[in-house]
């Protein structure tokens, strides 16, 4: 096709030039990145805490457990970026792992209710109503936040490693990959909507008084989650970014642009795919755990296949394999969401599924490469 | 029909004979026995009870059901009914104004009460409807006693109907059952030996757990009747779970039959597979209130045309859709599921808007209500007979269309060769809107099955999308006979899951063992063997 | 498969490559050409829905040898390429690489690290990587996630980069993005990436497919120069080429081995004029 084509391409280097490493951020990115940290974790928490209700720059409780929230929904974006945007591998099933973080700190909080419940009983109402007489096994040493934390990382941990590795190992790639992950999200929804399971069934858990012995409502709480919650955000990125700019990252992106060609160059696309799905899966779990107290319930709802494919649009919203772009589209699109359940919500169906429609059919870089495509930047 | 009617004239005729021939013995009762209702002791009282039903008189009925309403009075021993200051002579029907001095209310405790009832229930096998007889005698299985021996032989004369005939045939022999008679045990349990009824079986493996039994002829009998009580009744048992198997599997299968088309043969990964089921359905429903509104004579027939239109409907849904988003998005997968799932959001929320958020009730036609029954105690329900029908029908149909048409082979040429098949001139882009189309259509066809047996709502879509891409994935893509093998046999794991775990149980074990299955056998299931062009 | 079963295995210098024979000291997991013989096929067969693509196909390949390998479409070429890197498992048969590596029984990974290197019939690279981040993913070195985490470009691997994109010509290209490379320099950068592995052996399916005759020259002088250093098996169906190669030449047909020798012989064998050639 282009045989007789003489070589000649736009950019002709004279010598070897010193190769181009990304820097883990560009100096605007630090700018932005310390900005966002004074902000959120600084300015934010301090004008909710700090002023009246009436003062014009107040934050209100409303606002600072929806930013929250929001936060929690962007660690998530970033997680699915790795794996998606990165990796190629569109998980369907990222809901779950939040919703397994979620669960495994509402344990904590349960606990931490004490004899303060309903049927004032040392343990949860839920289990009261049913008729228990003990906590079941798999609750024992929930009460302490350390065996909680350490459960928030290692049940979804060790259950993306497992899934993991037999669907990478069998090869499983594609739309296949993203429909068993959604079996298995909707599989972990049915038995979580079982009373028998132990874990409140449909109701799941809610009504948390505490943590770690102060009050969940007062203003410092929610502050102080909102200021984790960011810092975490942070984190992530910093995190993601650094593996993404390293050798890793640019194995992982061969993997998914020809994954047989990574194989007969000598990697095995096995533990790479492995290493950054149980990462994504480890950061959506703590997500989760950052979510439930401030919300302040978890149900299995949030396994439900629809909240997981949801998680796929922000990020594709922002611009996949971009990082920065998800935390955008999971801000836009959650706040959109609000906006609309509140002005017309029964249009705000309607919306998310034009989203999803002009978006992979007109927008496939995401918002991030509409300003690049402004700033009269051609490439890609 | 005609001869049913017939039936019932006779009966009528029958029976008018009959009361004519009762001699009238009875025009003043036999005052001991209106003594014995009003002031024996209880078990007098309730053989003055059995006493009046043996003797078959058609005045017993408003006897009996004065006393239960405690309205039942005696005076000068005859027999009256005093309610709300009404007085009535029950022997002669006349209103008595004014009441007796003498009347005494007779009063009854919740013993007698259940032998009233019992004995209004014996009194119905004697109704002039069919209907009542046949539950009266059904109830009859449950509480028989050797006391009505009597009756029941004198219903068991008067009965024309063979399937009420049986079930009294049965009732007879569990009350002679009970009967000190060891002669009249061993017919009994002889008789038994040709039910198929589970009360027999227990009353049989009871009769020989407690050797209540003392004669030796009878227990044996009554051995070589509970076996084959039982066998019957295993064979009934794996009938009726094969038949809810194969049920489960057509409705499976003709809710993924559009997506083998779709996604087994095109590769069009679609979301709003389970939305166009529900536009299926939805358009049922939409028939079914036309027909109401403007022909409800011919209400019964709406079906029959909400087959064609549900295929029409989702079938230009299916056009719109393929052609405004899907064609933009071939090649690229993931896209189209994500794109396809944003349709489905649309649709879900438009049917909402539509007919509102609430399941709308979509009823059988009365020619699918009832069943029938191949062997006794299984009964298949005829709107599962017809949904099974219907699946193999629309199996047909999709098959030769396929198999047997120019679209069909212009279908499977572009999924082979794309560019190949346009080079010979078939019109790629039309084969894969008209393609696309028919799965749609397909899917409709499944909307209006699920409309029969399940809830319609504007989410019913969502809990269907999971099983049919199982069903298709499982069958192995590009092949309908996989996806019914798959279809089939998932239906009928699944029900013999549910018998042994429960229905949530059952419904997480399949999913878990596909979730397996597709990670030991990832890629044969899903791409045609053979040199694949990407590495 | 474990993570430690793809570590390199270690194994002498290439100075030391001629000289392997002299010894005959047996280390598992290590290449053994002590007989001189690089690579055995024997009675391998493999089919497709009852399609045999490979017809008992016994075949070797000597150290150090340039062969070249011709046939008609649907031979069999690519399918034998596709069983030694372990892409394909033979229904029967046996693949040693040198006297004790089984291949049947490697996986892709374990069977670059032995010294296998393989470019394809299209030429697959990294298109949204640059040329010199392909030859950085393809460069020996340990290949572990644990290892990919903290890497850093030293300076021999550096150095080994920058000899390759001399060899291959496309130095001033270094740092454009592979996909925007002609064929033909796809072409070149892939048998790049296949020399910074530093293979034994080369298996190297229709490598001028695109070039000009330019490039399809120096392509012929690289091959001929890397020959007796490495071991190569070429598979083309042009047959200035395969003459300008001047090696060795096995004609396959019908999944098995139909001729054998130099051009001039296989060229006037009556079968292979037959069914091939004559065509």
């Amino acid at each position: 096709m282009s045989d007789s084509r003489p070589v000649s391409l736009p950019i002709v280097l004279p010598d070897l030039p010193p190769p181009p490493r990304p820097a883990l951020l560009t100096r605007m990115g630090w700018t932005g990145l310390a900005l966002f940290a004074l902000l959120a974790v600084v300015v934010i928490p301090a004008l909710h805490l700090g002023t009246a209700p009436s003062h014009p720059l107040h934050v209100s409780g409303y606002a600072v457990t929806l930013g929250g929230k929001i936060l929690c929904y962007a660690i998530v974006a970033v997680a699915m970026d790795l794996i998606w945007g990165f990796a190629g591998i569109l998980s369907l099933g990222h809901g779950l792992f939040f919703a397994l973080g979620g669960y495994a700190f509402g344990m904590y909080l349960m606990r931490a209710i004490g004899t303060d419940g309903v049927y004032q009983s040392e343990l949860p109402d839920f289990m009261v109503f049913l008729n228990w007489k003990e906590l079941p096994w798999y609750w024992s040493g929930s009460d302490h936040l350390g065996v909680a934390l350490a459960l928030v990382l290692l049940v979804p941990g060790i259950l993306a490693f497992v899934f993991g590795y037999f669907a990478f190992r069998s090869r499983i790639k594609g739309v296949y990959f993203s429909i068993i992950t959604q079996a298995l999200t909707y599989a972990f929804m049915l038995l979580f909507f079982r009373n028998e399971t132990g874990f409140g069934g449909n109701n799941g858990f809610t009504d948390f008084k505490r943590i770690l012995g102060f009050s969940i409502t007062t203003p410092e709480t929610r502050a102080t989650l909102f200021a984790l919650s960011a810092a975490m955000l942070i984190a992530c990125l910093l995190l993601c970014r650094h593996l993404v700019t390293g050798k890793f990252g640019r194995v992982l992106t061969a993997i998914r642009d020809a994954e047989s060609r990574v194989m007969f160059i000598g990697y095995q696309p096995l533990w790479y795919k492995l290493f950054a799905w149980t990462l994504s899966a480890l950061m959506t779990a703590v997500a989760g755990a950052l979510y439930v107290p401030q919300v302040g319930i978890i149900n299995p709802g949030e396994m439900s296949p629809a909240n997981s494919i949801e998680i796929a649009i922000w990020v594709a919203v922002g611009g996949r394999g971009t990082l920065i772009g998800p935390i955008i589209g999971a801000f836009a699109v959650n706040l959109s969401k609000s906006w609309f359940t509140v002005s017309f919500p029964e249009y705000w169906l309607f919306f998310l599924g034009l989203l999803f429609v002009t978006v992979t059919l007109w927008l496939p870089g995401g918002v991030v490469s509409l300003w690049s495509r402004l700033n009269g930047d051609k490439t890609s | 029909m005609p001869r049913s009617v017939f039936a019932i004239r006779f009966l009528g005729f029958f029976w008018f004979g009959l009361l004519l021939w009762i001699p009238p013995l009875h025009a003043e009762w036999d005052p001991q026995l209106a003594r014995m209702l009003a002031s024996g002791d209880f078990d007098s009282r309730i053989g003055a009870i059995r006493q009046l039903v043996a003797s078959g008189d058609p005045k017993v009925e408003g006897i009996l059901k004065a006393m239960a309403e405690d309205a039942l009075a005696v005076a000068n021993d005859r027999l009256l009914r005093h309610s709300e200051g009404i007085t009535v002579d029950l022997s002669t029907g006349t209103t008595l104004t004014p009441p007796l001095p003498a009347m005494e209310m007779v009063s009854i405790n919740n013993r007698i009460r259940r032998e009233i009832q019992a004995a209004l229930a014996l009194l119905r096998l004697f109704d002039a409807k069919r209907e009542v007889r046949l539950t009266a005698a059904v109830a009859l299985q449950n509480r028989a006693t050797p006391e009505m021996v009597a009756v029941l032989e004198r219903a068991m004369e008067k009965e024309q109907d063979p399937e009420i005939h049986d079930y009294l045939f049965l009732g007879l022999a569990l009350s002679r059952l009970n009967s000190p008679d060891p002669a009249q045990r061993l017919t009994a349990v002889r008789a038994l030996g040709d039910s198929s009824s589970p009360t027999v079986k227990v009353t049989l493996t009871r009769l020989l757990q407690n050797t209540q039994e003392p004669n030796d002829n009878v227990r044996k009998e009554a051995k070589t009747s509970l076996d084959r009580v039982s066998r019957r009744l295993a064979i009934g048992e794996a009938v009726a779970s094969l038949f809810s198997g194969i049920s489960l599997g057509s409705i499976l299968l003709l809710t993924a039959l559009g997506l083998a088309i779709t996604y087994g043969v095109m590769g069009i990964l679609n979301m709003a597979h389970g939305e166009l089921l529900m536009i299926g359905a939805y358009t049922t429903f939409a028939v079914q209130t036309q027909f109401r509104a403007h022909l409800p004579e011919l209400l019964d027939a709406y079906l029959l045309a909400a087959i064609p239109a549900a295929f029409v409907i989702t079938g230009l849904v299916g056009v719109v859709m393929e052609r405004t988003v899907i064609r933009w998005l071939y090649g690229r997968p993931l896209e189209t599921l994500l794109a396809t799932w944003g349709i489905s959001l649309m649709l879900i929320q438009g049917v909402r808007l539509l007919f509102g958020a609430q399941n709308v009730e979509v009823a059988n036609p009365s020619w699918m209500s009832g069943g029938v029954m191949p062997i006794p105690g299984v009964v298949l329900p005829w709107n599962r007979i017809v949904i099974t029908v219907l699946a193999l029908l629309v199996l047909a149909a999709t098959w030769g269309v396929l198999n047997r048409t120019r679209l069909g082979l212009f279908v499977r040429a572009v999924t082979q060769n794309r560019a190949m098949a346009g080079c010979v001139g078939v019109p790629t882009s039309r084969v894969d809107t008209l393609a696309f189309g028919l799965g749609a259509g397909i899917a409709g066809l499944g909307g209006v099955a699920i409309s029969q047996i399940a809830n319609v709502g504007p989410d019913m879509g969502q809990g269907y999308i999971v099983d049919s891409f199982l069903v298709v994935v499982l069958g192995g893509v590009g092949q309908l006979a996989g996806a019914v093998w798959a279809a089939l046999g998932l239906g009928i794991a699944a029900k013999a899951l549910e018998g042994w775990v429960g229905a949530v149980i059952a419904k997480i074990l399949m999913l878990v063992f596909i979730i397996v299955f597709i990670q030991k056998r990832p890629q044969g299931l899903f791409v045609l063997k053979g040199r694949q062009a990407e590495h | 498969m474990t993570p430690a079963a793809i570590t390199p295995a270690t194994r002498p210098n290439d100075e030391d490559y001629g000289s392997a024979n002299l010894g005959h000291l047996l280390v598992p997991d290590t290449l053994d050409i002590s007989h001189k013989v690089i690579l055995y096929l024997e009675g391998v067969t493999v089919s497709f829905d009852g399609f045999r693509a490979l017809n008992q196909l016994t075949l070797t390949i000597d150290a150090g040898e340039l062969r070249c390998i011709i046939g008609p479409n649907g031979a069999g070429k690519t399918t034998m390429m596709d069983v030694i890197t372990g892409k394909t498992r033979p229904d029967s048969g046996t693949v040693f690489f040198g006297q004790t590596l089984d291949l049947t029984r490697m996986s892709e990974p374990e069977i670059v690290h032995a010294g296998i290197g393989r470019k394809f019939q299209k030429p697959t690279i990294f298109e949204r990587h640059t040329v010199f981040e392909n030859l950085e993913l393809a460069v020996k070195t340990d290949k572990r996630v644990r290892h990919s985490l903290r890497a850093r470009l030293d300076g021999l691997t550096r150095d080994r980069i920058d000899e390759a994109l001399r060899t291959i010509r496309l130095t001033h290209l270094a740092h454009v993005q592979a996909g925007l490379l002609s064929h033909g320099q796809k072409q070149w950068l892939e048998i790049g990436m296949l020399l910074v592995q530093d293979p034994r052996l080369l298996l190297l399916d229709e490598p001028v497919a695109g070039m000009t005759d330019a490039e399809t020259e120096h392509t012929a002088e690289l091959f001929t120069s890397l020959a007796g250093r490495h071991s190569l098996v070429v598979v083309e169906h042009d047959m200035a080429f395969v003459a300008k190669l001047a090696s060795r030449v096995t004609v396959l047909h019908e999944g098995s081995v139909l001729a054998e020798g130099r051009m001039e012989e296989v060229q006037n064998h009556p079968r292979v004029i037959e069914v091939y050639l004559g065509r």
